[in-house]
């Protein structure tokens, strides 16, 4: 009986705890910025065109091949009267989202920043009916990043926090 | 006298008994998974139980030979989804053991830290998932999953993954902790030791819960052995085995802890052993945090294609659930030639029909809860 009795004092004191739950739909737990959700593109803000270039090495690395990179001559470059740098950039960009395994390989093997996870919680609020809407093309990938709604972590492999806060202080320098 | 005998038994071969055939499984919230057993039972009692594996399998060690090195540790995080790290860390031990690749300090204590706090929570896991299968309906449970989730929390902040967490890399791991991780490791396991004593408090000493357990589904060291199991399941048989003390790898031969073991081999003692083991794990957390100091994660010249030199390579590691080893061919450049996952559920599932056999039916879904499987480590 005294085990019992125990259990029911512990069940009894658990009860009295603050609750851990959160109310989910109307409360959003904050994310933690590494979180990762599904890749998207990122939108360079002083130009006005996507920063990926269309090079395929994200294409080549993912190890589910769920992603399918189309590249064009940059209409905006400075040949051509543009304002931009890039020579060659993305023409259409699909990524299968059903089929991602949201490794991170992309992000890492980008040179040009171009790519990162969603950590934000419309990363994760992704439902649909039809598994063809989880192809998302360009503009379905660039859109959040053009709203600005996004801050995004991009890690550079084998950062430590030392190197990072430095390379932090070199830009406020 | 006479008369009366030969009438007895007549009248008990008029009643004439037939085993029954009862099918659990695939799709049973008991079976921890999809995993069938076909048990051929007696009134009450199992006669015979056959198990069918193989309806989650993936194919996942012939991927990975279509996988360079780094590509495979997505695949590694899925044959053990309850203790990824685990997983990837014989992986990833084993790409480093042939590339002869030397792991920075600070990684491999990160390494270390992760791996005992994925025990934890996989260990958590186990003890709300088992409360249920002996019947303590919800409570558990419940506390299991409040335990469980702020490891996952943690593990969120670090790697930015909650289950599959995709975080060591041949040579070390991905990126650095977060700043304030020592922080915030240390409240994770101040409520992690709450945790357990709610446990220890709610189950171990409950007398319902002791005559469901105690003398059921026992195995002696012996035959135990003989049927190549390992972990806590083994453990608890009285087997003094652990790959963290006889085969030291990561720092584990520099934190000062504890092999804990069973008895008898019943249920209890492979529930209790898991519950003792969580102290230990939270001694050795509590010591690598004192030896984490900064430094670098990853080797220094490390080619963005890692390539290795001809060899093979078996590499053990002690998982939440056992001996999870990697064996491991290459014949040179990006990807393994074989890469043969030997996993830790499979092996202790061998004992299933042994321990089975002869018990109740209700006590057949307690002794496939106390080996702890994982269907997915078990199809692979
Ligand atoms: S996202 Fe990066 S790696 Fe992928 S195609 Fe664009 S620029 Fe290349
Ligand atoms: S996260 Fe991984 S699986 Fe998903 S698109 Fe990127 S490389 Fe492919």
């Amino acid at each position: 009986m005294r085990g019992i009795a125990k259990s029911m004092a512990r069940t009894f004191a658990v009860f009295l705890r603050k609750p851990v739950t959160r109310d989910y739909p109307t409360y959003h737990k904050p994310i933690p910025e590494r979180d990762r959700a599904f890749p998207l593109l990122l939108w360079d803000e002083d130009i006005h065109e996507p920063f990926c270039t269309g090079c395929h090495a994200c294409e080549r690395a993912c190890p589910v091949e769920c992603m399918t990179v189309l590249m064009k001559d940059n209409p905006n470059h400075k040949n051509l009267d543009g304002t931009s740098s890039r020579r060659k950039i993305i023409d259409k960009f699909w990524i299968d989202y059903a089929r991602c395994m949201r490794c991170n390989i992309c992000v890492e093997v980008c040179n040009f920043d171009a790519i990162a996870m969603n950590n934000t919680w419309e990363g994760h609020e992704i439902s649909v009916y039809d598994r063809q809407d989880l192809v998302m093309d360009l503009p379905q990938l660039l859109s959040q990043s053009r709203t600005g709604n996004i801050n995004e972590w991009v890690p550079v492999l084998g950062q430590t926090n030392e190197t990072m806060s430095e390379t932090d202080a070199e830009v406020s320098n | 006298m006479v008369e009366v005998l030969s009438q007895t038994s007549d009248q008990s071969a008029e009643f004439e008994t037939q085993d029954l055939l009862l099918n659990v499984g695939p799709q049973h919230p008991s079976t921890h998974g999809v995993f069938r057993m076909v048990m051929t039972v007696d009134g009450e009692v199992v006669r015979d139980v056959i198990p069918y594996i193989g309806y989650l399998h993936r194919g996942a060690e012939k991927l990975c030979e279509t996988m360079d090195f780094r590509q495979g540790i997505g695949f590694m995080d899925r044959t053990e989804y309850l203790a990824a790290f685990n997983a990837e860390l014989s992986y990833v031990m084993a790409v480093e053991a042939l590339a002869d690749l030397e792991v920075p300090e600070r990684a491999q204590w990160i390494r270390m830290i992760l791996c005992e706090l994925n025990r934890l929570s996989s260990h958590f896991m186990f003890l709300g998932a088992f409360g249920v299968d002996t019947g303590v309906f919800g409570t558990p449970f419940i506390y299991a999953w409040r335990e469980r989730e702020a490891l996952i929390d943690l593990f969120e902040e670090v790697s930015g993954d909650r289950m599959m967490y995709a975080y060591f890399r041949p040579g070390g791991v991905a990126w650095d902790v977060p700043v304030n991780f020592v922080d915030r490791v240390r409240e994770v396991l101040i409520s992690a030791t709450q945790g357990i004593n709610d446990f220890d408090s709610l189950l171990s000493e409950n007398e319902i819960f002791l005559a469901r357990t105690q003398g059921v589904g026992s195995i002696s060291a012996t035959r135990a052995i003989a049927l190549g199991m390992s972990g806590p399941s083994l453990r608890a048989s009285g087997v003094d085995m652990d790959i963290r003390r006889d085969e030291p790898y990561l720092k584990y031969d520099q934190i000062d802890w504890d092999v804990i073991t069973g008895e008898h081999g019943d249920v209890f003692d492979r529930y209790y052993c898991r519950v003792l083991e969580m102290r230990e794990s939270i001694k050795i957390v509590k010591q690598c945090l004192e030896h984490l100091a900064p430094g670098p994660i990853l080797p220094e010249k490390l080619p963005r294609m890692l390539r290795t030199p001809p060899g093979e390579v078996y590499l053990r590691t002690e998982a939440p659930r056992g001996e999870y080893g990697v064996y491991m061919v290459s014949k040179g450049g990006n990807r393994p030639y074989r890469c043969k996952v030997r996993s830790s559920c499979l092996s202790n599932l061998q004992a299933l029909q042994e321990l089975t056999i002869g018990e109740y039916v209700a006590d057949a879904i307690v002794i496939l809860g106390s080996i702890d499987i994982v269907l997915s480590e078990v199809d692979r």
